[in-house]
C-alpha cells in the first residue's frame, strides 16, 4: 500500500474518517506519521479553541483580581489558586467525575463527558487561570505615567481601559503569555492519557503513539514522531506570537523593542 | 498496626477506618508522600545546575557551544514531558549500560541488539543482576531525578539566560572599566545579580515541577498518583480483609489538599526570598525597599 | 531466517556460561500488581494473588532466587527487553504479535474467555458502547466487532463506566469480573458469550532467554504433572475454573 493511501485511509482517522480499524501488523513509517499527525488535529484544536476562550476569561480574571472590590478579588483569587495549584492530572479526574453525576441530573449534560467538549472546558478554565495570572502581574507593572497620560486625555472607564491599560498589559505580558500558549499546547497531550475516554479509537497524538508502542513494543520510534510534531507545533506558536509581539510593539524606539525581548520569560 | 485489628469485620466505623488507614498499602502510600517531596528537593538543585550549564552555553562565544546550548533548550522545551518521560528513562538506562558494556567487556563477540532485546554482559547491568531490591530502586530514582532535571533543566536555561541578558549592560561596562577579566565579571558581577531577574521564572518552574510530579510513575516510580488509585480502586472482600467500593474521589481530594497546600507554602517562602534578594538591587524592588528604609 | 537462528543459538551457549559463572543467579520477576486474582496488591502492601504463589512455587522447583518487580502494563514488555527484569508474569495471554517481540514458556492458565458484564440484561452489547482496557486484546475485539468501542486507561475504570451508565457493556477477562459480578448483588450481571480470546496465559521471556525459558517450562511440567498447579488454580479462581 502506498503512503498517499495511507494517508487517504487515516489521515482523518481520529475524526471518525477513513478506515474503521487501525493496522494491526506490519507497521510502516508512514502509517506512524500519518496516525500520529491525525491525533494531532485534536491537540491542535483543544489548544486553539481553549487559548481563544481562556484570553477573555484571563483578563476578566485580572482584572478582577486586581478590583478594590472583595467580592469580586477573593473568587478571582481563588480561582487562579486552585487551577494553577493542582496538577492538571487531578482536574480532569474531578472533572469527569462532576460531569458523569451532572449527567443523570438532566440530559443536557451528555456531551461533557466526552473529551471534545468535557476536555476543553477543564483545559479553558485552566489556561484562564495559568493567563489571569500572568496579565495581572502586567496589569500591575503599567507604567504610572501611562494611566496618568489617559486621566489627563480626559478618558476614563472602558475606553481608558481598552485604549491604553488593556494594550499595555498584553505588551507587557506577551512574552509570558507565549510560554503558557506553548505549555497549553503541551498539555492537551494528557486529555486521554488520564483523563478522559476515547471513543472508537478517536484520540490524540499521545493515544496513537502509545498505541503504536503497544503494537511494536517499541517506544523508539512513535514517541521521537510524536516529539517531532510537538516541536513543529512549538515552532508555529512561537512564530506566530512573535509576529503579534511585534505588532504589539511596533510604535517603539527600536532599542526599547529589543529590551522587551529580553525580559525574563516568566513560564508557567 | 493495632492490637483489635485482627477481624477488621467486627468494629465499628472509628476503629475500623483506624485499621484501615495504618495496613501495609497505606504505609505505602504514606511513604510515597516522602518519597515525592525527598525527589523535589533533590531535583530542584540538579535541573538548575543543568540549566545554568545550559545557560552558559547557550551565551557561549563560542559558535558550536552556543549551538548546542540552544539546540537543548529548544528541543526540550518543544516536547510534552510526558512523551519525553515515555521513551527516555529506558533509552537513558540503555545508554549507560552501553557505556559501561564497552568499557567492561571489551572482548564480547555478540551484538548487543537482537531483534528487539538489548543484551549486555552481565557486569555491565546497571544494578548489577545480584545485587538487592534497594539497589535497583535507587537507581530506578537517580534515572528518574536525572530525567526530570534534563527536563526542566532546559526551561530553567531558558530562565537563567534571560536573567543573564537582564542584568543592565552598565554593570559590565564598569566592571570592564576597573578592569576585571571575562571570568571575573561573569562570577563576581552577573551571577549575583542575575537571580533577582531569574527568580520569577524559576518560582514558576518550581510550580510546575511540584505539578509534574504526577507523571513519576512513568518513570518507575510508585508515587501518590499511583497509590491513590491503587488504593481507590474497588476491593473486593476475596482479597482484601477492608472491602469498599470506589474510593478514588477522597484518595484524590487528599492529594488535591496536598498539592494546594505545596502550592501555597512555596508561595509564601518565594515571597521572602524575593525580598531578600531585592535587596540593595538596581531594580524597582529594591528602590522602593531602598525608600521605605530611608 | 537462518542467520537469526544462528545468532539465537550461539546467544544460548554464552548466556548459559554467563549463567555458570554467576553462581546463585537472581531472577526477577516483573509483574503488574493490579490485575486480581493474578496478581494484586495485598493489605500489608505487598505483591499476592495467583502468580505470587505460582511464582514462588515455579523458583523454588527450578532452583532460581527470585525477586519480584511491580512495572506498569504500558511499558512492561520494553522494559523486558531492555534488561531490568527477566521475566513478565503478569496475566499476559499468549499471542501472535507479542510472540515476535518475546518469548513465552507453555501456559500456566489454559486459554481464558472474555466476557461482556452489564448492567441489566437487556443490554446491547452487540451494537451498543462496550467499554475495554487501552492497548488490550479485548479493546482490539472490540474494534473489530459491531460495537462502538470505549477505552479506558484502567480496568477499574471500565467498570466503572457501566456502573454509571456512560457504557453499555465492558468487556474484559472472565476472571477479572468473576468476583465483581459476585459480590455486586445484582448491579453487574454477565451477558453474552463467553468469547475465547489469547492463547492461554503464559510468563514471558526474552527470546534470548533460552535458558531461563527451558527451566521455567520444565517446573511448570512439573507442577501440571503432579496437579498442584490444578490446586492452585483452583484457589484462586473457584471451583468452576478450566483446570488441565
Amino acid at each position: 500500500m502506498s503512503c498517499l493511501q495511507t494517508i487517504q485511509d487515516y489521515g482523518l482517522r481520529s475524526l471518525g474518517f477513513g478506515e474503521r480499524l487501525l493496522p494491526r501488523s506490519d507497521f510502516t513509517l508512514c502509517e506512524h506519521f500519518t496516525l500520529i499527525g491525525s491525533g494531532m488535529i485534536w491537540n491542535v484544536y483543544f489548544g486553539v479553541v481553549a487559548l481563544a476562550g481562556g484570553f477573555f476569561l484571563a483578563t476578566a480574571l485580572a482584572v478582577a483580581k486586581a478590583s478594590n472590590a472583595w467580592w469580586l478579588r477573593k473568587p478571582a483569587e481563588w480561582f487562579i489558586f486552585i487551577f494553577r495549584g493542582s496538577p492538571l492530572f487531578i482536574q480532569f479526574f474531578f472533572a469527569y467525575f462532576l460531569f458523569l453525576s451532572l449527567k443523570s441530573v438532566h440530559p443536557i449534560f451528555d456531551p461533557f463527558t466526552a473529551a471534545w467538549l468535557g476536555a476543553l472546558i477543564v483545559l479553558f478554565f485552566n489556561t484562564a487561570a495559568y493567563s489571569g495570572e500572568i496579565f495581572y502581574g502586567a496589569l500591575r507593572s503599567i507604567p504610572k505615567g501611562d494611566v496618568e497620560a489617559a486621566d489627563a486625555y480626559g478618558m476614563a472607564g472602558w475606553p481608558r481601559f481598552r485604549r491604553i491599560i488593556w494594550p499595555t498589559m498584553l505588551r507587557l505580558a506577551w512574552p509570558a503569555y507565549t510560554n503558557e500558549a506553548i505549555f497549553l499546547f503541551h498539555a492537551t497531550a494528557l486529555v486521554f492519557f488520564s483523563g478522559f475516554p476515547a471513543w472508537q479509537q478517536r484520540g490524540d497524538a499521545l493515544y496513537y503513539a502509545s498505541y503504536f508502542a503497544d503494537k511494536t513494543f517499541n517506544p523508539f520510534v512513535p514517541y521521537p514522531i510524536l516529539a517531532f510534531y510537538f516541536i513543529l507545533l512549538t515552532l508555529v506558536i512561537t512564530a506566530g506570537f512573535g509576529f503579534v509581539n511585534r505588532r504589539l510593539n511596533r510604535h517603539l524606539p527600536r532599542d526599547q523593542r529589543r529590551k522587551m525581548r529580553f525580559r525574563p520569560n516568566l513560564i508557567r | 498496626m493495632f492490637s483489635y485489628c485482627t477481624d477488621p469485620d467486627t468494629l465499628g466505623q472509628i476503629r475500623w477506618l483506624s485499621c484501615f488507614l495504618t495496613t501495609g498499602v497505606h504505609m505505602s502510600f504514606y511513604m510515597s508522600f516522602l518519597k515525592v517531596l525527598f525527589l523535589l528537593a533533590v531535583t530542584a538543585p540538579v535541573a538548575l545546575a543543568f540549566g545554568f550549564v545550559g545557560a552558559m552555553a547557550a551565551r557561549s562565544r563560542l559558535l558550536p557551544v552556543s549551538l548546542m546550548g540552544k539546540t537543548y533548550i529548544a528541543v526540550v522545551r518543544g516536547v510534552p514531558d510526558i512523551a519525553f518521560f515515555l521513551f527516555f528513562v529506558i533509552a537513558l538506562d540503555q545508554a549507560f549500560e552501553y557505556i559501561r558494556h564497552k568499557v567492561l567487556c571489551p572482548d564480547w563477540d555478540q551484538p548487543i541488539r537482537q531483534g528487539s532485546d538489548f543484551i549486555v554482559c552481565q557486569a555491565a547491568k546497571l544494578p548489577l543482576g545480584t545485587d538487592p531490591q534497594w539497589m535497583h530502586e535507587t537507581y530506578g530514582f537517580i534515572l528518574a531525578v536525572l530525567t526530570f532535571a534534563i527536563v526542566f533543566g532546559a526551561f530553567a536555561a531558558n530562565v537563567l539566560f534571560g536573567g543573564m541578558q537582564a542584568v543592565p549592560r552598565a554593570q559590565l561596562e564598569t566592571a570592564e572599566a576597573y578592569g576585571l577579566n571575562p571570568g571575573q565579571i561573569f562570577w563576581r558581577i552577573l551571577v549575583p545579580q542575575m537571580w533577582v531577574y531569574a527568580l520569577p521564572g524559576l518560582s514558576n518552574l518550581w510550580m510546575v515541577l511540584i505539578k509534574a510530579t504526577p507523571l513519576l510513575f512513568l518513570l518507575g516510580i510508585e508515587d501518590i498518583v499511583y497509590w491513590a488509585r491503587e488504593l481507590g480502586g474497588t476491593k473486593t472482600a476475596r482479597f482484601s480483609d477492608y472491602p469498599h467500593g470506589d474510593w478514588r474521589m477522597w484518595y484524590f481530594f487528599a492529594l488535591l489538599v496536598f498539592y494546594l497546600l505545596m502550592t501555597r507554602v512555596s508561595e509564601v517562602v518565594l515571597e521572602r526570598l524575593m525580598t531578600r534578594l531585592s535587596h540593595g538591587q538596581a531594580t524597582t524592588g529594591g528602590e522602593a525597599q531602598r525608600r521605605a528604609a530611608a | 531466517m537462518k542467520k537469526l537462528i544462528l545468532t539465537t543459538a550461539a546467544l544460548a551457549l554464552s548466556a548459559g556460561m554467563a549463567f555458570a559463572a554467576g553462581h546463585s543467579q537472581t531472577v526477577r520477576m516483573g509483574t503488574e500488581g493490579a490485575y486480581p486474582p493474578y496478581n494484586f496488591i495485598n493489605d500489608a502492601g505487598e505483591i499476592d494473588g495467583f502468580e505470587r504463589e505460582l511464582g514462588d512455587e515455579l523458583c523454588k522447583r527450578a532452583e532460581l532466587t527470585c525477586e519480584w518487580v511491580k512495572n506498569d502494563w504500558d511499558s512492561i514488555i520494553p522494559n523486558l527487553v531492555s534488561g531490568n527484569y527477566d521475566t513478565i508474569i503478569a496475566g499476559m495471554s499468549i499471542t501472535a504479535e507479542r510472540d515476535e517481540v518475546i518469548d513465552f514458556t507453555q501456559d500456566y492458565f489454559p486459554p481464558t474467555a472474555s466476557a461482556y458484564a452489564a448492567a441489566s440484561d437487556a443490554a446491547d452489547w452487540e451494537n451498543g458502547v462496550v467499554a475495554a482496557q487501552t492497548a488490550t486484546i479485548q479493546a482490539g475485539h472490540i474494534a473489530e466487532s459491531g460495537a462502538a468501542l470505549v477505552e479506558f486507561a484502567t480496568p477499574e475504570e471500565t467498570v466503572a463506566a457501566v456502573r454509571n451508565g456512560e457504557a453499555d457493556a465492558v468487556f474484559a477477562d472472565r476472571d477479572y469480573l468473576a468476583p465483581l459480578v459476585d459480590e455486586s448483588g445484582g448491579a453487574l450481571v454477565f451477558i453474552g458469550p463467553d468469547v475465547p480470546l489469547g492463547g492461554g496465559v503464559g510468563m514471558g521471556l526474552r527470546e534470548s532467554d533460552t535458558e531461563l525459558k527451558a527451566k521455567f517450562d520444565a517446573a511448570i511440567t512439573s507442577m501440571k504433572a503432579d496437579g498442584t498447579l490444578n490446586t492452585l488454580l483452583v484457589k484462586w479462581f473457584g471451583e468452576g475454573t478450566a483446570t488441565y
